[in-house]
């Protein structure tokens, strides 16, 4: 699903230039559960920005489900992103004029879907969260769970082939965590790839993989026995 | 380009913080009201002032004879003289484009001593002769019974169409006017017509105190002979009088032996040029209006373009999100031209819809409380609406150019990273 060979990346700050990721090699199978660790500055961040497409790297090859990333203006990329990803933030980045409903239903708005057939899309994905009955409500009148409950649908709407996460659970309680986690799992289960970016072990714990990156090189890349979040909900 | 979806997202975004919408949106709205309104008052002075003209035919002149200046010919200067009845003719034959010459007489008027009776009642009035033909230069609204005729002129009959104060002050309440008598300095005559300038404002006094006869019967009654006062002269549209009237002066010159560059021999009033100075003047009001009025809209529209500008800032973690999940620079970009767009044609046809009520509650209060002195019908064309729907589109354009630029200016990846 996902290849990548070579990756570098630097950012100029002022005169100086920072080496952030210095030649990433990793492949990612269709239906893998991934996380990627690292300590802050490890680069981990970096690395899905450009998987998301919204940086790109200095060198080195990305291709996904078959197509070479590279070279892309902001139109070609923005439909890719929509085509192909859907974004799971920490901070759940939902628009908060905007219904429950009408925040799942926005990526599709994008692919210039009609309006009752992007509802009615909508109106399922919230239902696999849970969430049917909140779609009406406002981001702001909704837990921080259930916040990224509704990101979690509006990710899967556009029904993408890779679901990147940043810090998924970073701004939850471990208990929402567990279940966010337990809500991954499920749509990893049903067959979706998955990356998250996290620096929690104990969800790293509950991934299939985990990809360590230290100073912008993999240093350690291993499958692990997944725990399941069902037991500590 | 305008979908339900698209209205729908342009709607919340502005009704997101409805209070600085609305603020925002007073700018434009304020703007647009003074334009119109100042678009309004500048044709309703022009209304005023055009009343002053009483419809009459401007594509005329009226001339009259002065004494000489200059000897000639071997006549001296200091000459008097008058125009006769036969230079009537004369002009109608030599130019082809006149389409109305009257000859006028006059008795009496302003400030005259009384010359009419009747029964016991007398009065001071303006006594005129006039050809048919003059109703159609100086419109007159016949009230009753008719205007002297071409038979009136030929038969020279004793017949009189009086103004309505004429009426007030030699009848009493209710009588019949039409086939009574009026003596006019010791002459009968019947009355048949009344009459009433359209729209007299200024001369209205002298207007409705008028009395008119058949040309032919004031020069034999009142023993003027052929002499003729002054005339008046109209041209047909095609002509305009103004470039004429110096041949016309010519042809009239040397029917009169007077030397061709005397200047002062006859006097006259050009109703076409003052008009046009007129017409100028209110152009120039006009253009003022469309400065005056634009510079207050500016301000308007900066006033959008500020705060969407500020809007975009705030929201540039929210475009970030948009861009995400997949929406494309044109896509934010046209969104945000459109709220500014709406935003500003709402407000702005708001205003025009606001200056369109205050335009009709002052016509109300005018035609409540009678005419006003060089005012009257404060309105616009359709044409302004229009103009003005187009200015706002422009403008609207405009205001959202650079906040609309701003919004995508930033990578997806930094706009995302903002908190």
């Amino acid at each position: 699903m996902i290849q990548i060979k070579d990756l570098h990346k630097s950012y100029q700050m002022g005169s100086n230039s920072l080496h952030v990721l210095k030649g990433i090699n990793f492949d990612v199978k269709e239906g893998e559960l991934v996380s990627i660790m690292g300590s802050s500055g490890s680069g981990k961040s970096t690395l899905l920005n450009v998987l998301g497409m919204l940086d790109e790297a200095d060198e080195g090859s990305y291709i996904l489900d078959g197509v070479p990333i590279r070279n892309l203006n902001e139109k070609v990329a923005a439909r890719y992103r929509n085509k192909f990803l859907g974004f799971i933030f920490q901070s759940f980045n939902l628009i908060n004029y905007k219904s429950a409903l009408d925040n799942v239903a926005l990526p599709l708005y994008y692919q210039g879907m009609k309006r009752h057939e992007r509802i009615e899309k909508a109106e399922y994905y919230l239902e696999k969260v849970g969430l049917a009955e909140w779609s009406h409500h406002l981001p702001n009148e909704l837990s921080g769970g259930q916040k990224q409950r509704v990101a979690i649908a509006r990710a899967l709407a556009s029904e993408p082939k890779v679901l990147l996460a940043d810090e998924p659970t970073g701004a939850l309680d471990s208990v929402t965590s567990y279940e966010v986690m337990d809500l991954i799992q499920g749509i990893n289960d049903e067959g979706k790839t998955i990356l998250i970016v996290t620096h929690e072990p104990d969800i790293a714990q509950m991934t299939k993989r985990i990809v360590n990156l230290k100073d912008g090189i993999i240093i350690d890349d291993s499958p692990v026995k997944q725990i399941r979040a069902k037991v500590h909900v | 380009m305008f979908n339900k979806d698209r209205w729908n997202e342009i709607l919340e975004a502005l009704t997101a913080n409805k209070f600085r919408t609305l603020l925002t949106a007073f700018g434009v709205f304020w703007g647009i009201t003074i334009l119109v309104l100042l678009l309004a008052l500048t044709n309703g002075l022009k209304n005023g002032a055009t009343v002053e003209f009483n419809d009459f035919a401007t594509n005329s002149i009226l001339t009259w004879s002065q004494g000489t200046s200059m000897a000639y010919k071997g006549l001296p200067r200091r000459r008097r003289f008058s125009y006769k009845l036969n230079d009537i003719e004369a002009l109608k034959t030599e130019f082809p484009e006149i389409k109305y010459a009257s000859p006028r007489n006059k008795l009496g008027g302003y400030r005259g001593e009384n010359n009419v009776i009747r029964g016991t009642k007398i009065g001071a009035f303006g006594i005129y002769g006039d050809y048919p033909d003059y109703i159609n230069q100086e419109p007159m609204d016949i009230l009753e019974g008719r205007f002297v005729s071409y038979s009136d002129i030929e038969a020279k009959r004793k017949v009189c169409v009086i103004g309505i104060d004429v009426i007030t002050g030699l009848y009493d309440k209710d009588e019949p006017v039409i086939g009574s008598y009026i003596e006019i300095n010791g002459v009968n005559f019947m009355v048949v017509g009344t009459f009433k300038k359209p729209n007299s404002q200024g001369d209205a006094e002298e207007d409705a105190n008028t009395i008119i006869i058949p040309f032919t019967t004031f020069n034999q009654a009142f023993n003027q002979g052929d002499r003729i006062y002054y005339m008046v002269i109209t041209a047909y549209d095609a002509y305009d009088i103004t470039e004429l009237k110096e041949s016309i002066f010519g042809f009239l010159k040397v029917r009169h032996t007077v030397h061709p560059n005397d200047m002062s021999a006859l006097g006259h009033r050009d109703q076409s040029l003052d008009f046009k100075k007129m017409s100028g003047l209110f152009q120039i009001l006009s253009v003022v209006g469309y400065f005056v009025g634009a510079l207050i809209l500016l301000s308007g529209i900066i006033g959008i373009s500020n705060i969407m500008l500020i809007s975009v800032k705030e929201r540039t973690k929210e475009i970030g999100v948009r861009r995400a999940l997949g929406a494309t620079p044109w896509e934010i970009k046209s969104q945000i031209l459109q709220e500014s767009l709406i935003l500003t044609i709402i407000s702005g046809m708001t205003g025009v819809a606001f200056s369109a009520g205050i335009i009709w509650l002052m016509n109300y209060v005018l035609n409540e409380n009678g005419p006003v002195q060089n005012f009257a019908n404060p309105s616009v064309g359709l044409q302004v609406v229009f103009i003005a729907f187009s200015i706002l589109v422009v403008s609207g354009l405009l205001a959202g150019l650079i906040p609309a630029n701003s919004a995508t200016k930033m990578k997806p990846v930094d706009a995302l990273r903002i908190e």
